[in-house]
């Protein structure tokens, strides 16, 4: 018999195998996940999960798909959490620290406790990322936050009622549109492909034998 | 933490990796890959492969897994529905919302249609959103569309259609600018230029990455932008059957709530199924890189209603899933460790294949590692190759991983592995449906009014795809199937609403002897231990 350990599901007590996952735990249970289980690979942040071992006082935030079972976890998964995501034309958005004041306003009421930061599944310095925002730093706001997931558990801990991810990802998509440089190569080659100046090669391309082809193929010169 | 047992091996690997790390295997010849593809991929164990006895394809050969979910049950096979008070009335209706679902519905919100989004998950739980390595386009001065066209064509074993691969090439350049536009975060030099780096089987630096979180970026942007937009989505409602009018012209789809299970109707004029791919299916057994949906819905909604497939047959096996810890198993290690100098290593310390020849040779070189040549490592849970991730600073210097493929660090981290200083075990993971409907240049289906685009279409690629090229085809087809279907549902006249093609697709299927308990499309796969239960 494999090693097991004692979990509990939302309060109820469950034994299962220790190399389990908290999301193949809750599979082997004898759960069918809808909601709460997306990419099962760290990606999504559908499956944002807080535990705590039992006889500990720490609250422990997780992705249930990362994280392997541990003796006496108590487990609630968080398959939602209600983000406040606010409307914007990515057009027409001033590029200042005014936008973060008009959208996202509750930034500027962060008390600087932190739970945000302990709490991210993905370990990222989330109120780091917040306190760039406040200041309009896009850039460095969107550097931080790059990795985010957006799986709401900062949110969950904020006493400001901050949604993190949303003031993240507008930072990042101001960064990425107006910041980061524009880049000339794709625009010549957008502009050579609109004025015809590949049509031709294309064209032959279409139109020549599969023989042909291979040879082309095979005779690649691969650029080192 | 590798245990004791890996010891032995990993010390030969520490040894080798200076000699390693300068060595440039061969590349194989067209003769070499073709006689390694037949023996050891495992698109040809025929045994795996079962005929289809009914619809369009009769006769073509596909995964037996899939051949039951299109030989299977509709799930409102016995149930009436009320087609005449639709839940919803749009223009286009597009059923995924993963990058093709998301780029289609901006599009065809900006021609000015109605739509509604319906997705059995939450928005953006797609392929989409894992893809790791990056989106190719021939954008730098020594590249060009012809020589992208040319290594995408003999990548997919100049199998592709001419007419969709030829359109994705030209419009890669357009779809990365829309992206930029739209402020996705692209790996660029101080100056602008794009940083771009080698993927199997191209002969040209231009896979543009955002880190290792490229799909994840290009998702949750889309993601942004549709909700910006006020776009309609329905979440964790999926469409179980399509709806044709009279003419036979997809209409719309019946939806079912995942949680409640309650039946709606969509009526529409335009239909784009974005359903993506597959690897929840399990062909053959393999593990998978895919997201918890990916089990070919669209492929079985598309062939009831009378679409055609192309290439079903072909499923890409990524050569580097995780082999270990179980707790990863079949995870993804992208391509892009390869890309920045990372090769593959037999448990003797050998290096055996060109880290960059296409994904199939490399699946099939591995599998034929683990199996024939017994050089594979014993990782408790089957066989693995090493992938000497240490290499990558060796080469590229300290800081690499970190700043290029960060979710990938994390990833092994968590099971304390430290990908600067050991390597890591792979064996391949099922990855991409190369195959399945067939479209026309414009998106359409063999279906007047049904669309489609991303995973769930075949043909762009052939039958094996290049790195890179699945995030930009969702992108190109996906913007491509929005305008289009919304521009063609202008001149639909709504027709009556009917479901005639589910009954006649289950007559079919009793006339040709099949006996079945198997309901589809699947949804989702079912991982619950089987305890007794009611």
């Amino acid at each position: 018999m494999e090693n097991t350990v004692i979990i509990f599901l939302f309060g109820k007590k469950y034994e299962v195998p220790e190399n389990l996952t908290i999301m193949t735990a809750m599979e082997y249970a004898g759960y069918q996940l809808v909601r709460g289980c997306g990419c099962r690979n760290g990606f999504c942040g559908a499956c944002a999960t807080v535990y705590r071992i039992k006889g500990e006082r720490e609250l422990h935030a997780a992705l249930a798909c990362q994280t392997k079972v541990e003796d006496g976890m108590y487990i609630a998964t968080l398959p939602f959490f209600p983000l406040v995501k606010q409307v914007y034309d990515i057009e027409k958005i001033p590029v200042n620290e005014q936008v973060m004041m008009q959208l996202y306003p509750e930034i500027y009421a962060c008390v600087g406790c932190s739970a945000c930061t302990k709490a991210c599944t993905q370990g990222l310095n989330v109120m780091q990322y917040i306190a760039y925002a406040q200041r309009g730093d896009f850039e460095a706001c969107a550097n931080e936050s790059f990795d985010c997931v957006m799986c709401g558990v900062c949110s969950s801990r904020c006493p400001a009622g901050i949604s993190h991810p949303q003031v993240a990802m507008l930072a990042r998509r101001i960064n990425g549109k107006y910041i980061a440089p524009g880049c000339g190569h794709l625009n010549d080659r957008v502009n050579e492909i609109k004025d015809g100046a590949f049509d031709g090669l294309l064209a032959d391309l279409m139109q020549k034998p599969v023989s042909e082809l291979k040879e082309l193929y095979n005779s690649r010169v691969i650029e080192k | 933490m590798y245990s004791d047992k890996f010891k032995a091996s990993l010390q030969l690997i520490t040894n080798n990796r200076e000699q390693n790390a300068a060595y440039e295997p061969q590349r194989m010849s067209a003769e070499q890959k073709e006689e390694i593809l037949n023996k050891y991929h495992p698109d040809h164990r025929e045994d795996k492969f079962a005929t289809l006895k009914v619809g369009k394809n009769k006769g073509d050969k596909v995964p037996a897994e899939l051949c039951g979910m299109l030989c299977a049950h509709s799930r409102i096979k016995d149930i009436k529905i009320d087609l005449q008070n639709p839940d919803y009335d749009v223009d286009v209706l597009i059923i995924g919302s993963g990058g093709a679902g998301a780029s289609a519905a901006i599009e065809a919100d900006n021609a000015g249609a109605s739509v509604l989004v319906v997705t059995k998950l939450r928005m953006g739980d797609a392929n989409t959103m894992m893809a790791e390595g990056g989106i190719q386009a021939a954008d730098k001065p020594d590249d060009s569309p012809a020589i992208h066209f040319i290594d995408a064509y003999g990548g997919g074993h100049f199998a592709a259609k001419r007419e969709l691969l030829s359109k994705l090439v030209l419009q890669a350049p357009e779809a990365i600018k829309w992206l930029s536009d739209l402020g996705v975060e692209f790996d660029k030099a101080p100056d602008g230029t794009m940083i771009t780096t080698h993927g199997g089987g191209t002969s040209r630096k231009r896979m543009h990455a955002c880190k290792d979180y490229s799909g994840a970026e290009i998702m949750r942007t889309l993601r942004d932008e549709v909700l910006n937009r006020g776009i309609t989505v329905v979440d964790f409602t999926a469409a179980i059957e399509l709806i044709l009018d009279e003419n036979g012209a997809a209409a719309g789809a019946v939806l079912l709530n995942m949680e409640t299970k309650e039946l709606l109707v969509a009526r529409a004029k335009t239909v784009i199924l974005a359903t993506g791919g597959a690897g929840r299916m399990h062909y053959q057994g393999f593990p998978t890189s895919n997201h918890y949906g990916a089990t070919a819905d669209g492929l079985v909604l598309g062939y009831r209603a009378g679409a055609k497939l192309l290439y079903a047959d072909t499923l890409q096996y990524h050569p580097t899933g995780a082999a270990y810890p179980e707790q990863i198993y079949g995870a993804l290690v992208t391509e892009k460790v390869r890309s920045l100098g990372a090769k593959l290593v037999n448990a003797k310390g050998e290096v055996f294949v060109h880290p960059l020849e296409t994904r199939d040779v490399c699946a099939a070189a591995i599998i034929r590692e683990c199996g024939e040549r017994a050089n594979g490592v014993d990782t408790g849970n089957g066989y693995g190759v090493w992938l000497d991730t240490p290499m990558i600073e060796k080469i590229n210097g300290a800081g690499t991983i970190e700043r290029r493929i960060p979710a990938m660090m994390r990833m092994f981290d968590k099971y304390g592995i430290d990908i600067r200083v050991d390597p890591i075990l792979v064996y391949p993971t099922l990855h991409y449906q190369n195959g399945g409907l067939d479209i026309t240049a414009d998106g359409m289906t063999a279906v007047e009014n049904l669309y489609a685009a991303g995973e769930v279409v075949g043909g762009i690629h052939g039958r094996n795809r290049l790195m890179g090229n699945s995030l930009l085809d969702i992108i190109v087809f996906g913007r491509s199937a929005g305008k289009n279907a919304a521009e063609k549902s202008k001149t639909v006249k709504p027709g009556r609403l009917t479901l005639d093609h589910v009954s006649a697709y289950e007559k079919e299927l009793e006339g040709a002897g099949i006996e079945t308990e198997l309901v589809s499309p699947k949804l989702l796969p079912d991982y619950t231990r089987k305890v007794r239960s009611l």
